[in-house]
């Protein structure tokens, strides 16, 4: 690659979650004066964004992108790019296996330092190397010393990748050495503390930062990647598109056979969301009495439709009447009415639920 | 803005999607073109104008239709190109 030189200033891309180590790593960078962009990819399976717009409960809280806002604290320029349709290999055939849950935390972040230094910069440079926020010890399945140097390797950065928040603890890299980056300002953090991180970031002065160390992946949540295992269990392939994926985030999910299964809102605003789906999906509501939307994934026969409006009016503001109105519509437009008895609390079996 | 201002609809997809599609899209744009996004996600209240200030572009206008739940950006591009390449 070509090396920069006195007439071309250096230029990192450092990759944003959101969290606070992408934070404080890009700001030590910055404070060297290194000229940095960042990159934020979107995978469908970050918590961000998503299911907090949906759910009515969240609408109090600030719905800010937490990437935009890193690096609108640091004034960098991000890049926001969707890799959804790419990042099916990782989660579908990972290398180097999975986490606790579906997490394949290794090749993702092969992936995405692969995926960055392949990038050119908002006036078409390449970059000359890359930041991430690693710290060894970290996390148990990615952040690991011998991860460190798997990650380098195969991601083809080699010594172009940079950890400054514990470069201290690893051979240098071509930032150092070509003495772009002063190597005594880096840090030597380790393990799973998050004190040295909040310590920095007391003394850089940021305050409000998303929570440390809060996961940004839903693959890591085992109630999540349980949804997952059954959409595959179901379909009898390990695929999926979005939709599919950002479906598992909202809502209870109940399978009561293997045709069908209900995906019941849990308040307004994923009903609301799901309503979205009505050209896609049977929906069922309790015509009588306020209550949730299902969505109705798969081919329920009508013995399936009448459980599964049983199932809705359990969770309706009927459930303690002897029979409620349930209304059927059909995506072709049908609709169609049935008197039905919510099932009681416990004519629900524990294993319908998935994911519970 | 007038009557052939292009439009962006982004209706139904949740952030950051409408951001990522208005990111991809004015980079097909000539500095200082016009755009209406169109969005139902309230996330792009936040996303946009984070957007915009970082980019230099500039949210003309902003409304939203009730009865639709469509909110409708007018938004003018920076001046300078300035937009992701890959």
């Amino acid at each position: 690659m070509e090396q920069p030189t006195t007439t071309r200033s250096v230029k990192a891309i450092a990759l944003i979650s959101g969290g606070l180590d992408s934070l404080l790593a890009t700001k030590v960078i910055l404070d060297q004066g290194i000229d940095v962009e960042g990159v934020n990819f979107f995978t469908g399976f970050c918590v961000e964004g998503h299911t907090h717009a949906i759910r009515k409960r969240h609408r109090e809280k600030i719905k800010r992108n937490n990437a935009l806002w890193v690096a609108e604290q640091l004034g960098i320029k991000l890049h926001i790019v969707d890799v959804v349709q790419e990042y099916k290999d990782i989660v579908l055939n990972p290398k180097h296996g999975y986490g606790k849950n579906l997490n394949p935390c290794l090749d993702c972040k092969i992936f995405m330092v692969e995926r960055a230094l392949n990038m050119v910069d908002f006036d078409g440079r390449q970059f000359d190397f890359a930041v991430t926020g690693e710290v060894i010890g970290q996390r148990p399945k990615s952040q690991r010393r011998e991860t460190m140097a798997i990650i380098s390797r195969e991601s083809g950065a080699n010594d172009r990748l940079l950890r400054p928040l514990c470069a201290k603890n690893l051979p240098a890299s071509l930032p150092e050495r070509e003495g772009w980056v002063n190597r005594d300002a880096l840090y030597d953090f380790s393990g799973r503390s998050r004190k040295p991180q909040m310590t920095l970031a007391a003394e850089y002065g940021f305050k409000d930062y998303a929570q440390p160390a809060g996961g940004c992946c839903f693959l890591t949540d085992q109630t999540y990647s349980s949804k997952l295992h059954d959409l595959w269990n179901t379909r009898g392939q390990r695929d999926y598109e979005l939709d599919d994926i950002v479906l598992l985030k909202v809502g209870r999910h109940l399978r009561p056979n293997h045709r069908y299964k209900l995906i019941l809102a849990r308040e307004e605003g994923e009903n609301n969301f799901l309503k979205g789906y009505r050209q896609r999906f049977i929906q069922i509501d309790i015509a009588s009495h306020t209550g949730p939307l299902a969505l109705i994934d798969g081919d329920p026969n009508e013995d399936d439709l009448r459980i599964a409006s049983r199932i809705v009016a359990r969770y309706s503001q009927g459930r303690n009447e002897s029979n409620v109105c349930a209304r059927v519509r059909f995506p072709d437009g049908e609709e169609k009415n049935m008197s039905i008895q919510p099932y009681s609390a416990h004519e629900i079996p524990e294993h319908w639920h998935i994911g519970v | 803005m007038n009557s052939t201002t292009i439009t962006l609809d982004t209706t139904g997809l949740l952030c950051p999607l409408p951001l990522i599609r208005a990111q991809d899209f004015a980079k097909e744009l000539a500095p200082g073109s016009n755009f209406l996004l169109l969005a139902s996600d309230p996330g792009v209240y936040y996303d946009i104008p984070a957007w915009c200030r970082m980019h230099g572009h500039e949210i003309v206008r902003v409304e939203e239709s009730s009865q639709e739940n469509v909110i409708q950006m007018w938004i003018r591009t920076a001046e300078t190109t300035n937009h992701t390449r890959e």
